[in-house]
């Protein structure tokens, strides 16, 4: 990076993982840029940070917002035309588990689901990465899923849209290796977030938002490729994913 | 969920929700049940706790400004003292009031309208809050000050969360110079020794007994006082002048598990309070600390709660007017002596003049707060300090109670009438705002 204040840009930043991201990005210092559906949203998570990180001996950070939902019919691309700059660091913490049942159900709930977990972040980060890839630097990480692993009864259908968003930062990564570009996949496993309210959740496999923003902080700095939150994730998806499917179809997870 | 306070008793399943916008509160407002507000949940017994809805407000984190000419902060309810510490001691401001820990909400600390060891000459906290932002029943949110729904104002602070959804508020910070701490700590041999020394110790900006609650006979009342003030940068020694506001995160110990109950018992108890006080008795004298071992010297050991075994434990705080300190307190102390059970700490402070809060706790005089380990005989132990506390005019602290009677609250708390009033005004029909504690009080 250069010596200027290095820009980071995070999607979803009204998210609980997003808040907890973009506060430990001022605390680095990086100049922040906040997208959320509702910019004035986004405006009250960056009077926050400005307030927090006004010390006397560090120039104010400079934080500014956009809006962009990743629903809108262009998947929120269009947020490209007014940033300035130009990002160093982007991040998409949008998601939307939904009910999966409703899913199963209604049509449009599973397009909803679909839509804002694979297309939507998929399409956006296509987009910067074509922008990072001309310029030659930057780092784009994307917010994925375990459940992207292995199609599961209870979530397939969230599961499978995050199966496709991790696909795609797979080949978006082999595709910019040489090009200064790097792209990180997170898997956060469960975390505390209004995703999983009111769910009995396995303490040691649960993460809080201040640890999904440490690891991808980590993984920018460490440019790692593929992070899962808690280390303990990888050998249970290891075991999930080597499951044979015989025994898998019938274990209804 | 299994819910409790930080006492770890009583334990309640309750629904719980997080609030994350003000937006969304109409929502969860709209299906007719009632419901508590909840900040990080260190008040020890039943006030925030609802089985049918109990709103956690950790998520309402965000701070809203900053006037760095005046120091007054706006900011959202569910901000952590730590938070605040954190973000401004660096810039050289500290809260005007700070409680015994500091993972305590700003909701919170207005809603018990906490105290802090400065409370003989600054007041409580609800003493410094300029205004605040309420969310009422009918879902509508209101600017309550001194002089906008000062009523409604009033009744918030120390309102244990009945009146409505406190949102955000607005106080002032109190500039330092460093982060140091000068401390005196000084031995008092008996009760009366104690209070003159919390009279003559009335200038300093902070005090603080640790009262050996299982001496008894000559020694009833012995006690560690400390009292303290924060230093000017050019009286800091030379060893802490590199970074005199510095605000370490310091690494915490904790305890992983529940404490076996027969760790507790009147050996060693009496042990630990003798070697404490001998120990104390070996520092007495003047020294520079951090503020953070100072104010918060139990937020060291996270969950220390957990010490006191599964059953968990009530704390008991009362406060007694000025002219009945002495007799009550004698009275509080044999009695608690006598009965072998007592805790670790024990705190004594003496109290300035009572707030503007309709149900705030302080009172000029005294206040007593120990832990108990739940056991059988617990609750009837607290009845008859309860009944020693009342005879003298005193009242007990409700973020601290979990076992005190409808009638003992009524006596203690004499503004309460006025208090019902206008919180049935701003219920409208049915109280909405109602906790486990307001439901055993008849609040």
């Amino acid at each position: 990076m250069t010596n200027r204040t290095a820009t980071a840009l995070v999607i979803g930043v009204t998210s609980d993982i997003g808040r907890a991201l973009a506060r430990r990005l001022a605390d680095l210092g990086y100049a922040l840029q906040l997208a959320a559906r509702e910019a004035e949203q986004a405006e009250r998570e960056a009077r926050d940070l400005r307030v927090r990180a006004e010390m006397p001996l560090q120039e104010k950070i400079v934080v500014t917002t956009y809006r962009c939902d990743v629903l809108d019919a262009d998947g929120g691309v269009s947020l490209l035309e007014t940033l300035d700059p130009l990002p160093d660091v982007a991040v998409c913490v949008v998601g939307l588990l939904g009910d999966h049942a409703e899913s199963l159900r209604d049509p449009a709930a599973a397009q909803r689901v679909m839509r804002t977990n694979y297309i939507g972040p998929a399409l956006l980060l296509g987009a910067l990465a074509e922008r990072f890839e001309q310029r030659g630097s930057g780092v784009l990480v994307g917010v994925s899923s375990v459940a992207g692993e292995r199609g599961r009864a209870t979530n397939y259908v969230y599961g499978s849209a995050k199966a496709g968003f991790t696909a795609f930062l797979s080949g978006l990564r082999s595709q910019l290796a040489d090009s200064g570009v790097h792209v990180v996949t997170v898997k956060p496993g469960f975390v505390r977030t209004r995703m999983t309210d009111g769910m009995a959740l396995p303490a040691w496999l649960t993460a809080t938002p201040a640890e999904v923003a440490s690891a991808v902080v980590e993984a920018i700095q460490r440019r790692r490729e593929v992070v899962y939150v808690r280390r303990v994730w990888r050998p249970i998806m290891f075991a999930i994913r080597a499951l044979p499917e015989r025994f898998f179809k019938r274990m209804k997870m | 969920m299994k819910l409790s306070g930080w006492g770890r008793y009583p334990v309640l399943d309750c629904r719980l929700e997080s609030l994350r916008r003000s937006e969304d509160l109409p929502g969860l407002l709209c299906d007719g049940k009632t419901l508590i507000p909840r900040g990080n949940g260190r008040s020890y017994g039943d006030a925030a706790l609802n089985p049918e809805l109990t709103l956690s407000m950790l998520a309402m984190d965000r701070m809203q400004a900053f006037d760095a000419a005046t120091g007054t902060l706006s900011c959202e309810a569910g901000v952590l003292i730590a938070d605040i510490l954190d973000t401004f001691v660096p810039r050289g401001w500290f809260p005007p009031v700070v409680p015994g820990t500091k993972f305590v909400t700003v909701g919170g600390m207005i809603a018990a309208d906490v105290h802090g060891k400065n409370h003989h000459r600054d007041g409580s906290f609800g003493a410094h809050v300029e205004a605040l932002t309420l969310a009422t029943a009918d879902g509508e949110v209101r600017e309550c000050s001194r002089t906008q729904s000062p009523e409604l104002f009033r009744a918030t602070l120390g309102g244990m969360g009945l009146t409505g959804v406190i949102l955000s508020a607005r106080f002032r910070l109190k500039p330092i110079e460093t982060a140091f701490v000068l401390e005196e700590t000084l031995t008092a041999r008996d009760l009366d020794d104690t209070m003159a020394l919390f009279e003559a110790s009335h200038d300093w900006p902070y005090s603080v007994a640790w009262i050996d609650c299982l001496a008894g006979g000559a020694k009833l009342g012995r006690t560690l006082l400390t009292r303290g003030t924060f230093l000017e940068r050019r009286a800091l020694p030379p060893r802490l002048t590199d970074d005199p506001l510095c605000c370490p995160r310091a690494s915490r110990l904790t305890v992983p598990v529940d404490a076996p109950a027969f760790l507790l018992n009147r050996a060693s108890l009496r042990a630990f309070n003798a070697l404490y006080h001998r120990r104390g008795r070996a520092r007495t004298g003047t020294r520079a600390v951090h503020f953070d071992p100072f104010f918060f010297p139990l937020d060291r050991v996270a969950a220390w709660n957990r010490l006191y075994g599964r059953k968990g434990f009530v704390q008991y705080q009362c406060v007694l007017p000025e002219a009945e300190s002495a007799p009550g307190l004698a009275a509080l102390l044999l009695r608690i002596a006598a009965s072998g059970q007592g805790s670790f700490l024990a705190v004594l402070k003496r109290f300035g003049p009572g707030g503007e809060g309709l149900m705030s706790f302080p009172m000029q005089g005294y206040t007593l707060a120990l832990d108990f380990p739940l056991r059988p005989g617990t609750p009837a132990l607290l009845a008859t300090l309860d009944a020693i506390t009342h005879r003298h005019g005193g009242r007990v602290y409700l973020a601290k109670d979990a076992c005190c009677t409808p009638e003992r609250v009524c006596e203690g708390y004499p503004r309460r009438a006025t208090f019902e009033a206008v919180r049935a005004e701003a219920a409208g029909t049915a109280p909405r705002f109602v906790s486990a504690l307001s439901r055993r009080l008849g609040l």
